[in-house]
């Protein structure tokens, strides 16, 4: 049944490839705008790789968190969701998941990529990819919550941001500096700790607040 | 079997209906008439689950619905206004991942026969979206086919949909109340099923 959310979500990106690449291509010139705004400045742009990729990672996974429950309202297949023998949450938990392989996933292949841009050494590199690759889901698994609430509602993509971001500063700050602190020298663990609990907690938590949100906004 | 008690529904300021009571017992089918805007359709989606009323309960087999929750969603199926197919998706995986999700996974062949069943021999391998608004809706109704559940609520199932497909439903639901199951619909359209007992529920 999880299977099945998640291979449907995902024969659907496939058909609607646009809606993917979207998302990654708004990452990758968010994050290459920088270094033409702030001039090519060898040390400060390294110092502020891992905040400009955090940051555009944020925005990126923001913009396709509408869609998320969107289409499936119009269509009425969320109804036929909800009305399906199997928990709410663990259908929602497939559609995050899916979410994440769709929009989280390229983001993390990429993100080196534009870190060598930024002059990042390898280190740098290895702990940004980590950081991405543990943050992410959790940005998948709170956007959930917002899309949920903001269901159907005029201009939902606003207040989704306006409701979400906040949500997101956590996983920036942790996520940003964990590279921060492996490029001084401190090591990164404390705060991949940190956000791979952010990780387990939100995904107890996120799928069941979604599913009463929803069950909220669907009534 | 299913027993509706004093139900009421506020919309707004407004109220829809109250006091509304009936049962339902195997082979019956219920047929909800009324104007737009009378609460036909609110009417479903809480006799479903989807919404709550304002006062009264849903009792199925003597449980209150809300208890119940996935176990009640084992023995119904809802057809609402909107078809509940992705335009991107082909009628087969519509339909093989509409039944999957209502808990009922069914294969290749058997989603074939059920939509050639309903007259869409040749679209099965098309996108929904390139399909008419009646197409659409026999891909919906496609599911009723394949579905093991015992209660059925259809939100007016026949609209868009030509003669020939209207027969189909009709003979549908015959079959289905002649096994022992249960329908709740809304119409306009005429259909005369032979069911052993049709119930008729005005709204105002």
């Amino acid at each position: 049944m999880f299977l099945w959310v998640i291979q449907r979500d995902l024969l659907l990106a496939m058909r609607q490839r646009a809606d993917v690449l979207t998302t990654l291509f708004f990452f990758i010139i968010v994050v290459s705008l920088f270094p033409l705004g702030v001039g090519p400045e060898i040390n400060m742009l390294r110092a502020m790789a891992p905040g400009v990729v955090w940051v555009a990672a944020l925005l990126a996974s923001m913009l396709s968190l509408e869609r998320m429950f969107f289409s499936d309202y119009l269509d009425g297949t969320l109804e036929q969701m909800l009305l399906s023998p199997q928990p709410l949450s663990l259908l929602i938990l497939g559609k995050v998941l899916a979410h994440w392989l769709v929009t989280g996933v390229p983001l993390i292949l990429i993100a080196p990529v534009l870190g060598i841009q930024f002059n990042l050494p390898m280190d740098s590199l290895l702990v940004l990819t980590a950081s991405l690759l543990l943050g992410t889901p959790v940005l998948s698994l709170i956007g959930a919550i917002g899309a949920a609430l903001t269901l159907g509602l005029r201009g939902g993509g606003v207040l989704v941001s306006l409701l979400v971001l906040p949500l997101y500063i956590p996983v920036l700050i942790f996520g940003a500096g964990a590279v921060e602190a492996s490029s001084v020298g401190l090591g990164a663990s404390t705060h991949l700790s940190l956000l791979g609990a952010f990780l387990l907690a939100s995904l107890v938590l996120a799928p069941w607040a979604a599913a009463t949100a929803l069950r909220i906004s669907m009534e | 079997m299913l027993k509706v008690s004093d139900l009421e529904c506020v919309r707004g300021e407004r109220s829809l209906f109250k006091d509304i009571n009936f049962t339902l017992e195997a082979g019956e089918l219920m047929q909800v008439n009324g104007p737009n805007g009378s609460g036909k359709t609110s009417l479903l989606r809480i006799l479903c689950g989807l919404a709550i009323p304002a006062h009264g309960e849903i009792r199925w087999c003597g449980n209150a619905i809300r208890s119940l929750d996935g176990e009640y969603h084992n023995v119904i199926t809802y057809l609402g206004h909107l078809n509940g197919a992705k335009d991107n998706l082909t009628a087969i995986e519509n339909l093989r991942i509409s039944s999957a999700l209502a808990g009922n996974e069914i294969d290749e062949s058997k989603a074939y026969v059920a939509l050639r069943h309903m007259g869409l021999g040749g679209h099965e391998i098309l996108p929904v979206k390139v399909l008419s608004q009646g197409q659409r809706r026999r891909v919906a109704l496609a599911r009723l086919l394949v579905c093991r559940t015992v209660l059925w609520m259809l939100d007016e199932p026949l609209v868009t949909l030509d003669s020939t497909a209207v027969k189909l439903v009709q003979s549908l639901l015959e079959q289905h109340l002649d096994q022992g199951g249960m329908v709740v619909m809304t119409t306009h359209q005429d259909i005369n099923v032979a069911a052993v007992v049709t119930k008729r529920l005005q709204l105002a």
